[in-house]
This record gives structure tokens, sequence and C-alpha cells, in this order.
């Protein structure tokens, strides 16, 4: 069945469907990772988004019950160059397109996705629009451009979890990064995680570290969370516009000194607005798992996985507060900063991975560390 | 870090002759390495025995030296030169043993040079199986059950602890896993194990379980000082594991690993680079995947550049050995700023939105005998490698870049049969013959995948018999299905879609054409009138995520092109496609040289090419860069969005000459001599007209166009005679008939013949000495870059056979003549470039055996003996520059005072129970050089070089044949003897040489009884082996003789004349020590 992505700046790419029918509308944006695409059709982080893959072949080892970031496909919409319904792989229990298409998401292929790459990096990310149902050019770029645009909209209200929940499964696949498989989780701290959108793998990392975890709404204040007496609060990473979600702000502000704190990607801009900075939109992004960030402290550089529109600016940051700790080398943009006076460190990365390397699975066990000192 | 500062010169080894297993893409990485550490600033000093590297240029280092690449030289170098440091990391594992055999005997600590890129323990870690396991084990990483061993006694216990079959055998430090193989019962791993017993230079085998059918990988890993580590690419094998991956058709990237299972294998290979201690530089590490479970082996490591390498970054467009190179004097990854973003560092990992196919070619047809089942000791000779956007696209284009008569992966002619044209009976037959073929790994497989889904057997079915993942069967099944339904059209017919998705699939024109039953020109005018052309995308390391601006690209089918045709006045070069016996290394380099001298005379040049080992397919070579395959439609694309001024044909080989008419016939020009010129050459009947007219003598010859027409041209021109199909190139199924039978025989089986293939038929010149001219002519004047004289007689191929720089017996007169003819014909045939004559003479009189106006394969050697850079000049002449304004003519190589011989090197290690012996059709892989201010002195590096070492004293075992029972011989004999040998010979040869005053002891033939020679020669009694076989027929004895002597590895001469030159060698060899000499130094004295 013929699908067509048309884009708010008039742009038209027919193709073919696969995944579900219908009509969807999101932000286009790009993901440079050859592997991983379970893991990021299921990340939050991308609700509200169209994600395009740069890797022109994308079903080949199908999907599997594992790899999986939320209990779903968060994603608005998929786009690739060749969908391989056929697949091969001993996990995998479901091609992708019967996956999408159970989870009625609505998947694009057959179209120029590095000529899209390429729109999208001139001109930045910008809304589209996929539809099976409607063909008229004139119509589909008329609803891209009348979409909600991802500037100041809240996206973790929608993704974050709608009561408090305790997790405790730690990685049980072969594959498991670093530690052993049958590691007994003998849960030594208190962790309560703000979920703006998380990745399961932050919690399997954070489960299989020793912490015992409490699931807490976005919306919960500061009050809530210090009424669960954590040793730690680690800020997730979501969707959206970090300035929209001025609750998790006040929050966030309000426990900044209390208690360890570790944030991940919008965890880590939300605390930059809580800490007086500011942040803004990047052109098109940092998607994928290659980003080079250099540790400042040690100058030590870890192969990243990336997933984010916003950053962090450095120059609207209190320098007597916060310390810069971690920079991409691609673009210089902040990827990560600690307090210098509070138990409180953050990375606009993805130390989880999940897709992507492992590189940066210390950041888990500083969190530890940090805790264990507080106990003391 | 910055660089270092503390060292100022480096010693680079390079990786000598092109042989099996090491090939081109160690001269692509030795030079990255020589440029890029020069404009840093570094003294470079070079050794590489090849002179057809492009890494031998005397500009690339401060001083190179072509000498053998032994221990012994290497450390005469080190002490005049007295280096710094040593890049050991950039020649194969050639380098990398020379360097551990220096550290070994204690040259690096005496002349307090430090290893660079690798150190010794590093090395050894990697290398030594053993230590290799224990330090996987140490770090949690598992490797196949089973052990090393010594002996036959301690491989059976193993064996036993193994429990099953098949196991794989492994002999330590061994080239391209030479000596290995897989045991399917006792009586075969018994074999295996004591032939690689003797193979490994430290007596040691790897007997292991099998891990055959298993999905193979293999990761392309970096790391600086400060431990950064980051993987450039990821490849998976087409091929399951058992293949040897040098044999194994491989896709970068892997295609069938979710992320979890990638990832768990760049953290093993992450601990595998940390635990084995590159700590500069680039390696590969290969694994191995249980496709039921996921359970993960190690296989190996390279602490070193590599073939893979190569293809890596060809693949991604990330530099590895320019990375490395720069890693290795102390840079880190973050302060070198990546090659194509140039934004950007290199402490990235690239990633990339295509899919790259590799495909090796294989040259078994000319090793008679040889068992063509692929395994785990590497037989290929080539490789090609192609881009696309869909893996069933880059996957037919590298099919069709293979050269091997093939438009794809089938659908053009060549199949074995014609699906439709198959009644039910034969369908069964063609099942069985497809599925007995399918079960083991062979050459060809690929087409029998095809032939198998043809056949109707399903994914599940063919998966069993191959263990080839099923997802890669089923993008084969995909175009197989899509063959089936484009037939069903017809060029008039077909809907646009339906074409397009065919071209997606990477269809060509020439595959439609025979679908639709029309021609390829009809397709392509078809095409080009629904607007079905290709579009050009680049390859920028990022996945277009940053800008780049890098002139690297492909051809796809997809809506964008991203090549955009600048304002510059163009010349585009086509390279050589992928090696091939008869065609390889030289070429390349002739199509760099014409690259950088069109640079200089102003022109934007492009490369077309496919061969991923290559200098030429380096992007930094040329100012732009298509990987393309070489054919009339996929050039022919490039030159109508080019538009270039003209194309250069003749420096790539038979390949671009091949297309040359096609490409004319469509209006693009063609620089240097004409086609016609080109036709004239090679045309027999006008050819012989032009000598005659020019009065210029030539061997009587005639053309067959049948079997019958063979027997009486043969008649006519008198016995023996040399038979040849037309336009080939190194001497394919060329023979020397000295019988009507032999001749019948040889028409009957060896050739298909034809009006549009007759076969040649040239008076043989029996014992006639030969010459090799290489010579530019711009119309107006000839230079002559050099006059070879063989070694050895007329009838070998000049490809295999020595060639000596200036002649070493031709007399002033009859050089003069050579000279002269040269000249004429050049004038006669229009020749603007290259020209290259051969000559034989006998009784004192000159005959011209061949021209070929284009590059010879000894241009680079004329290039390396004389300091005159021939190509780079032809280059120029070619775009209109005349020889006079070049300031070229005052050259003369007769003043040239030293001595250079090029020795050939052939693969008959690879290739147990192939005769050894040289004939019409060539056969060697590589070349070496020696050279020096006397013969003897060359003669004994050239032979060292090449792996043939000259003894110095000992006993000689002769064999010859009824026809060298000459005075000649007892010559020769009596040099030796006089040398101090002793002579050892069958009883034939003893009687005859003791009728004749040279003592010998006789010995048995091998079925005479023992001990025999065979015996003798493993025995170590035996040092040097004269053995001249008759005619082409061999004896059980005669190879089991040469096999001997390659394991013992001893000299082994097939030839009088070559028996002659060596004593020659030998008699310097016990004067003393040997020098060595920058070939800077001895250009200087020309």
């Amino acid at each position: 069945m013929i699908a067509k992505l048309a884009l708010e700046n008039g742009t038209i790419f027919t193709g073919e469907h696969f995944g579900a029918e219908g009509e969807t509308f999101g932000e286009v944006c790009f993901n440079t990772s050859i592997t991983g695409y379970q893991e990021i059709l299921t990340d939050p982080s991308y609700a509200g988004q169209i994600v395009t893959m740069t890797y022109p072949l994308i079903g080949n080892y199908g999907v599997n019950t594992e790899d999986v970031e939320s209990v779903k496909p968060q994603v608005s919409g998929f786009i690739v160059k060749e969908y391989f319904d056929f697949y091969s792989n001993w996990r995998a229990d479901s091609s992708l397109g019967d996956w999408l298409k159970k989870n009625n998401i609505l998947a694009i292929q057959g179209i120029d996705t590095r000529m899209l790459t390429k729109i999208l990096r001139t001109e930045g990310a910008m809304r589209g629009v996929i539809s099976t149902r409607d063909l008229n050019d004139a119509s589909l770029i008329a609803k891209a451009k009348s979409s909600p645009d991802m500037n100041g909209r809240d996206l973790a209200k929608n993704v974050t979890t709608k009561a408090e929940y305790r997790w405790s499964e730690i990685d049980t696949t072969n594959y498991a990064l670093g530690t052993k498989n049958n590691e007994t989780n003998n849960a030594k701290y208190k962790v309560v995680v703000v979920d703006y959108g998380v990745k399961q793998n932050i919690l399997r990392r954070l489960t299989t570290y020793g912490c015992d975890l409490t699931v807490v709404p976005a919306s919960y204040s500061a009050e809530q969370v210090l009424a669960l007496k954590p040793d730690g609060i680690f800020l997730s990473n979501g969707p959206g516009d970090p300035g929209a979600v001025k609750y998790a702000i006040t929050t966030i502000k309000e426990l900044i000194g209390k208690k360890p704190i570790f944030g991940i990607c919008l965890g880590h801009q939300l605390l930059g607005l809580a800490l007086g900075g500011t942040t803004y939109k990047l052109k098109f992004g940092h998607r994928g798992g290659n980003h080079p960030v250099k540790n400042l402290k040690t100058s030590v550089i870890e192969i990243t996985s990336q997933n984010h529109g916003f950053a962090v600016d450095w120059k609207s940051m209190d320098q007597s507060q916060v310390e810069l700790t971690h920079i991409n080398l691609n673009d210089q943009t902040v990827e990560g900063f600690e307090h210098k006076h509070h138990p409180l460190f953050c990375v606009q990365y993805h130390p989880e991975a999940s897709p992507g390397p492992h590189d940066s699975d210390y950041l888990f066990s500083k969190f530890i560390t940090m805790m264990e000192k507080q106990k003391k | 870090m910055p660089k270092r500062t503390d060292i100022k010169s480096i010693l680079i080894i390079g990786s000598g002759p092109i042989i099996i297993g090491q090939a081109c893409e160690f001269d692509y990485s030795g030079t990255q390495a020589c440029k890029v550490l020069r404009e840093e600033g570094y003294r470079i000093i070079l050794i590489n025995s090849n002179p057809a590297t492009i890494m031998t240029d005397p500009e690339l280092a401060d001083a190179t030296y072509i000498e053998p690449i032994t221990p012994e030289f290497v450390e005469m170098i080190i002490e005049k030169e007295r280096p710094d440091a040593i890049l050991p990391t950039m020649g194969g594992q050639t380098a990398l043993n020379t360097a551990v055999a220096l550290a070994e005997r204690g040259v690096l600590e005496k002349y307090n040079v430090e290893l660079i890129g690798a150190n010794l323990q590093a090395i050894k870690k990697a290398e030594d199986r053993q230590l290799f396991k224990k330090t996987m084990l140490e770090i949690g990483l598992e490797m196949p059950r089973g052990g090393f061993v010594y002996s036959i006694d301690e491989a059976l216990k193993v064996v036993q602890g193994i429990g099953n079959f098949p196991i794989i055998i492994r002999p330590s430090f061994t080239m391209g896993g030479s000596g290995g193989g897989i045991a399917y019962n006792i009586e075969e791993f018994k074999s295996i194990v004591e032939n690689g017993l003797i193979q490994s230079p430290t007596h040691e085998v790897l007997v292991e379980e099998s891990v055959l059918g298993w999905k193979e990988y293999e990761l392309e890993v970096m790391r600086d000082t400060k431990d950064n580590v980051v993987i450039i690419c990821s490849i998976e094998n087409f091929d399951p594991m058992g293949v040897h991956t040098g044999d194994s058709i491989t896709v970068a990237p892997a295609q069938t690993l979710t992320d979890k299972e990638y990832q768990y294998m760049r953290d093993a290979a992450l601990k595998v680079m940390r635990a084995i201690g590159v700590d500069t530089g680039g390696s590969n590490v290969q694994f191995s995947m249980n496709p039921a479970n996921g359970k993960m082996y190690v296989i190996e490591m390279n602490p070193r550049v590599s073939r893979s390498s190569a293809l890596a970054s060809k693949a991604t467009g990330f530099p590895i050995a320019k990375i490395a190179a720069k890693l290795a004097v102390g840079y880190t990854l973050d302060e070198i700023p990546n090659d194509i973003t140039k934004l950007t560092p290199a402490s990235f990992e690239p990633t990339i939105d295509y899919t790259v196919v590799k495909i090796p070619r294989w040259d078994f047809e000319k090793f008679k005998g040889v068992d063509d089942t692929l395994g785990v000791q590497m037989k290929s000779v080539g490789e090609a490698m192609a881009f696309g956007r869909t893996f069933k696209e880059a996957l037919q284009k590298t099919l069709r870049s293979l050269e091997q008569g093939r438009a794809g992966l089938g659908a053009d002619g060549k199949d074995h049969f014609e699906i439709d044209a198959l009644s039910a009976a034969q369908k069964e037959v063609w099942i069985k013959n497809v599925k007995e073929q399918l079960r083991k790994p062979k050459a060809d497989n690929i087409f029998y995948l095809r032939y198998a889904f043809q056949l109707g057997l399903s994914i599940d079915d063919v998966h069993s018999l191959t263990k080839v993942d099923p997802w890669f069967l089923f993008n084969i099944k995909q175009i197989v299905d899509l063959e089936a339904q484009l037939k069903k059209n017809s060029l008039s017919d077909i809907a646009r879609e339906l074409f397009v998705k065919a071209k997606q699939f990477g269809f060509s024109d020439r595959q439609l054409a025979h679908l639709w039953k029309t021609d390829e020109s009809a397709v392509r005018a078809a095409r080009k009138k629904i607007g079905i052309i290709p579009v050009y995308k680049m390859v920028d390391t990022c996945a277009a995520e940053f800008e780049s601006n890098t002139p690297y690209h492909y051809s796809t089918y997809d809506q964008e092109n991203e090549s955009k045709r600048s304002g510059k006045k163009k010349a585009i070069i086509l390279g050589g496609g992928p090696n091939r016996i008869g065609q390889g290394i030289e070429f390349d380099y002739c199509c760099v040289h014409g690259v950088k001298s069109l640079r200089e005379e102003g022109y934007e040049t492009i490369m077309i090419n496919c061969n991923p080992e290559t200098v030429s397919t380096d992007y930094d070579t040329t100012d732009k860069l298509y990987f393309e395959p070489l054919t009339v439609e996929d050039v022919l694309n490039i030159c109508e969005l080019e538009q270039p001024e003209g194309i250069i044909v003749s420096f790539g080989g038979q390949t671009p000459l091949k297309i040359a008419k096609a490409l004319e016939a469509n209006g693009v020009k063609i620089l240097g001599t004409s086609t016609e010129g080109i036709d004239l050459a090679e045309d027999r009947e006008r050819f012989g007209d032009l000598l005659r007219k020019n009065k210029i003598e030539h061997p009587k010859y005639g053309t067959a166009f049948s079997v019958k027409d063979a027997l009486l041209v043969a008649e006519e021109i008198g016995y023996p005679v040399l038979v040849r199909p037309s336009y080939v190139l190194g001497g394919r199924a060329m023979q020397i008939c000295y019988t009507t039978e032999a001749l019948s025989e040889y028409m009957k089986l060896a050739v298909d013949v034809s009006p549009e293939k007759p076969i040649l038929i040239d008076c043989f010149l029996e014992d006639a000495f030969e010459f090799d001219v290489d010579a530019v002519c711009d119309g107006d004047d000839v230079l002559i870059g050099g006059v070879m004289e063989h070694i050895e007689e007329a009838g070998i191929h000049s490809g295999d056979s020595s060639s000596v720089l200036p002649p070493f017996m031709l007399k002033e007169e009859k050089l003069l003549e050579i000279i002269e003819i040269t000249k004429k014909l050049s004038y006669a045939l229009h020749v603007r470039g290259l020209i290259n004559v051969q000559y034989a003479m006998k009784n004192n009189k000159v005959y011209v055996l061949e021209v070929n106006p284009r590059a010879s394969r000894t241009v680079p050697f004329v290039g390396k003996a004389t300091g005159l850079p021939l190509a780079k000049i032809a280059a120029k002449v070619m775009v209109g520059r005349k020889l006079k304004d070049l300031g070229v003519l005052g050259f003369d190589f007769r003043k040239v005072k030293h001595m250079s011989i090029k020795e050939s090197v052939f693969p008959f290690n690879k290739f147990p129970k192939v005769k050894m012996f040289l004939g019409p059709e060539m056969r060697s892989t590589g070349e070496v050089m020696g050279i020096s201010m006397s013969f003897g002195a060359s003669v004994a590096k050239s032979q060292l070089a090449a792996g043939n070492p000259l003894p110095k004293d000992g006993t000689i075992f002769v064999s010859v044949n009824n026809n060298d029972k000459t005075q000649e011989t007892i010559g020769i004999m009596k040099e030796y003897v006089k040398l101090g040998f002793k002579v050892m010979a069958t009883e034939g040869t003893t009687k005859f040489l003791t009728e004749n005053g040279v003592d010998a002891r006789p010995i048995f033939k091998v079925n005479e009884g023992r001990p025999n020679i065979v015996d003798a020669i493993k025995n170590g009694e035996v040092q040097m082996v004269i053995n001249t076989p008759l005619g082409e027929e061999s004896r059980y004895d005669e190879y089991s003789i040469g096999w001997a002597a390659i394991q013992q590895k001893i000299a082994f001469i097939t030839t009088l004349s070559a028996a002659a030159t060596a004593v020659k060698g030998i008699e310097r060899i016990k004067q003393g020590k040997l020098n060595v000499k920058s070939i800077q130094e001895y250009h200087r004295s020309v």
C-alpha cells in the first residue's frame, strides 16, 4: 500500500507502508544507530516524534520480548529505506511490521532516507505527517504545518507512570553488560526514580548496581518524593521541551541539596533549569550510538548513546555552583555537569545504552558511591 | 598528547611480494603511513622487496630500501640508518614476524630502536595461540575447546578430549592459515597435523573443536595511548565458520545482530584490545557465534592493520592505517580530525547508511588438480567490493565487479541452465546436483544458491545445506523471485516501478537485456528515456549527520544525487578491478601514477575502481573517486554525469581495454593510443602485415577458427607451437604443443573456439632468449624506459620469468636493433603513451613476439630500477604533452650502472599436488626485486626476497630431462662442484653426469624404493633442487619433490638457465656479506 510522508517545508516522499495503516503526526528526526531499532521504538523519549533510521535495512533481526525500553513502542511514526518482514535471530519472536501493526504504529519504507536526513540536518528537525489515507500532497503539507510544535510541549505528562511502583528486575539477558547475569540483587540503596518517560534499562542498571527502586509519576512533589526516605533520587530521561515541564523544575529545586541526585537526558536538562540555567533546541538534535563525549575530569573519551533535541546552555549556568564535566566532541555542547557543593550530577547522554555502547556505565557506580558517602 | 618529539626517524617494514593472503592492502596501509608520518616531519626509512608498490616510490620516503625483508637485511639497514623507531604494523604478517625476530636477536636493543604501534609483548600475546587463549580465558571470554600440540601423539590426545569430528587444525605463525585444514576422520587428521607441524616455524599446531556452521563476525578496533577505544566497522561473513575470512563473502555492517548482541561483542573486542595490550593503532578481532543460542567465541585477533582493515577503511571512509600511524607517534584519537568531515574528531565510531559486500576472486583454473573446496586456508587471489543502498544491489554490483564474465547473480546467459527450459526429470537431476554442490563450500556456490531457489528449494532447505544465515538467503531469494517476475515482461511493456525495482535490486542492463531478449544498449536507451538513471551517494563516515565534501561516491537508484559536476577540465582513469594472476598491483601502480600526473597537469582526475585493497581506491589519491564496477554500464553512467575531456583505459590492464570500444561507441573519448591502434596490435593478420611492411621478423603464426583449422595451421608452421585464445592476459589457457596429439587434446579440452573467439597459433622458438621493452611514444619521439633480459628462455610466460635490467648478455648491436624496432613499432601503431614489446632472439636473430600499446606489468620495475617514472610521463603524453618539452629525452637506461633483477613469486605452497613448473601460462602472484652493483649479488638478493634462499654449501639434487642432458648442463654442474657442492641425482642423471666428469651420488626416485629423494629432502640432506621437467606432463615424482622442497624451504629450480644464474648468486654469497643501499642513492647515480 502506498504511503506518503509530508514535511512542513513542503517536501513529499512517496513510499510503501508497513506496520499500521492510517495517519500520524510528529516531529521528524533521524537516528544514526545501525542496530537497536526495537529499543529506539520503545524509548518514551521519542514520544511525539517520527523516527527515521539512517541505516537502510531495518527489520533484519525481528523483535523479541527482551529488548524493550517500555511496554510498547512510543514513537509517532517510523521511516526506513528497506523494511524486512523476514527476520533471522534466535531471540526473535515476531517481525517488526507485525509488532508495529499490533501496537498501531504507522511506518513507511522505500524512500530516500539519506535525502530526508540531509533535509533535517540542514533545515532542522521539523513537523511531518505520514499517511496511507490521504495521498494529496497539498493537504498533507497543510496537516504537517498545523500539527503541534515540539517547542513548549510537555510530553512527559503523557508517558510518565500513572502510579508509583516498585522495580526489582535486573537485566537477565545473556547480553547484560558488565555484570554477570546471575548476580543477586541485594539492594542496598533506596532510590526514587522520577519518571518523565524512563527507559527500562536505566531501571535495570540501577537495580543491578544494588538499588531498590520506587518509580514515581513526574508530578510528584518534593515532599512526596522525600516521604519515601530515599538514599538517592534519580531524574529520568523523557520526551519534549524541558522548559514546558514547569512542575518538575519546581520539585527539583526543592530536592537539590537534600539527597544525592543523578539525572539523565531530560533529567539533566531539568536540573539545568532548576539551577537557574536555560535550555535551547538543537537544530537537529543528537540521536545515535556513536557520539564522542569527553570526560573533562579524566580526559577519557566515551562513545555514547544519545537521544536529545534540547541542550543546556552553559553560559546561562551559575559557574560558581556547577562544574562542566562532559562535553560532546562533535559540537562542543554540554553533555554533563555536577554541583560544586551538593551531591548532584547529571549527563545529557545515555549511560544505560540500549541501544548503544556501554562505555559510560561507570556513572551508575558513581551514583552508588555518592549515596554511600551520604549514608556515612 | 601531541606527537612524540623524542623520535626523529622511523623505519617502516612493508609486506614484500603479493602472495595469497597478503596483497595490495599493505601497499595501501604502508603508503598511508609513509605519507602521514612524513607530513608530521619524521624521517622515513622504508624496506620492501616489492618494486610494484606505490610505497616504494622514491618520493614517499627519505630512504627506500628494495631489499629482502629478512632480519639480516633489516639489521643492516638499522645499522646504516639508525632509526629511532620501527613501525611493524603496516606490513602484514611479514613485517610483524620480522620485528619479532629482530627483537629476539637483540637487534632492537643493540641499536636502541623502539617498536611503535604494537609492542613485542602485545604481538606475542596475539600471535602465540597458547598465550592468546590463556589471555582470553583470563578476561572471561571463551574460545573453542582444544589445545596446542607439538607432535602427533599429543594431537591424538587432544582429539580424545574433544571427542568428535570435525576438528580444525591451525599451524602457528603461518601466513593466511597455510598448512591448516579441517579433518573429518582420524586419518585425515593425522595427515593435516603432520603437514602443519612442518609448516609452522615453531612446529606448533592448534587442534580445536569445530565451530563449522557458526556465524562469523569481525570488528575493526582502534586504541590510543589514553586507552580510548573505538570500533570502526563491524563485518558479518556471509559464509559461516569454516571458510577463511579471506575466502568468504563479507558484508558490512553486521546484519543479523540485535544491539544487545552487537554491544556484547563490542565489549568483548574492547576487552581483547586492552588485554592484548595494543596501545596505539588498529587491530581486528574475529568472533564466532552459535546461531541457535548466541554463544560467542573469540577466534583470533591481529594486532596490526589487515586485509579487513583496508576493507573497513574503504567501506566507512575512515582511514584506519593513516590514523593508526598517527596514534603510533603519540597522538590521541580526539586530537586527530575526522578525515572526511574535517570538523568532528577521529574519536568517534563511523556509522554508515549503505551496505557493502566483498566477494573474493579465485584463479583455480590456473592450477590443474587443485582442490577448489574452501576451508581454513585462504586460496583466493583478489577481491572486489561494491556499495548499495540494499544488500541485493551491493551483492549484484560486486558480482559484476569480479569480471568473471558474470553480469550479476546469474540471469546473464552464463548459467548452467535456464529454468524454463528444464524438463521435470532434468529438474530432479539438477536438484540433486545443487544439493551436492552446496554441501561443501566452493568458489561458485553463490550461483548455486540462485539455482537452489529457482529449483524450488526453501530457505530452510538451503540453510541446512550451507549454514548461510537465512536473512542472506532471503535476500537472494528476493533477487531470484524478482528475476522470474521480470522475465514475464519485455522491454516494451515493463512498468516503470518494476524497472526501478530491478535496478534497486542491482540488476545490470546486461541481465535485463538477457531476461527481455534484447541487447544491453536497447535496455540502456529505454531506461534513460524514462529517466531511470543512477544517483551517486557520498561515503561520509556519519550517515549524513554532518556535512562533508569528500569526493567519494557510489551509485544507487534512489532520489537525490550528491555528486556534483565541477566546472574544471577533467579526465577519468579506469582501474584494474580485482587482483588476479596476470593483473595485479602493477596496474594499480600505473593508475595511481596516472592520477598524480594528470593532477599535476591541472586536470580534475577521477578514478573508477572496485578493488578495496588498492591505493587507487584511497579517496586521498584522486580528486574524485567512484567505487564502482568497471563495466560499460557503470562507467558510461559516470561519464554521462561528469562529461570528462577523455578517459584513460591503458593503465588498468585488460579490464578497461575490454570495454574501451563500447565506451568509444557511446561517445567517450579515449585518451592516448586509439582503440584502432590497440586493435591493430591485437589483430594477428593486420599486425602481421604491419610487421612485414616494416621488415620486422616474427615467429611464424596462424589463426584457427576450428579444431581442424588448428591442426592444418600447426602443420604449416611446424612443431612445437604455442597456442592460446585471442585477447587474454596472463597467458590464460596458453600452452606449448610438441605434437599433433597434444594440440588436438588442447583444442578439445582447454578452450571453446569459435569464429568470434579464434585460437592463435605461433611457432615456438625453443631455447631462444627473451627480452621486454617498455617505452613511451608521443608521435614525434620515443623514450625507451628500459630493455630487460629474461633469465628463463622464451616459452615461459614473461610474467613468471625473472628479468634483468639492463640486459646482462646482450650485445650492443642487438640492443640497438631492439631499440630501433621498438621505435618503428611505436610510430607504426601511432602510440600515444606506453608501449611494451616482447622479443625473442635465436641464432642472433631478433623476433617480435608481442606488442602491447598499454601499461605493462614491468612499468613499476623499470621505474624502481632506473628512477624514470614511465607511467607518469605516459599520462602527460596522453593529454598532449611532448616528451621533448617534458625534458626526459636525455634519459638513457644504458647508463644505469647497477643491476636490477625482478623475480616472480608463486603460490605453490598453498596448492599441494599442483605441478610447480613454469610454462606459457602465468601463475605467479607477485614479484620482488634484487638490486646491487653486481649481477651475482642481485641474483642472491632476488632469490632470498622471493623466499628461495640460495645455499652457500651442501648437496644439490639434480634431475634433468633427456633434452637437457647437454654439455651446457655439465658446464653448470661443474661450476657448482667448483664452489664445493656435492651432487646427488636420479639414476639416469647420475650416469650422464659421471660419464661427463661430474661426481654424483645416485638416489632412488619416489617409486623406486627407500630412502628416496623425498626422504633425503625431508632429512635435510639436500640444500637445493634442480629439476627440469619434460613437456607439460608432470609425474607424481616431480610434484612430490617440489612439495618437499617447499616444506623444507630450500631453493627449487626448474630451468637450466635459472640454475646457471643461481651459480652466480652463490658465488657472490660465498665472497662475503651482501650490502644495502637505498634506491634514492642508486637513482642519484643515473
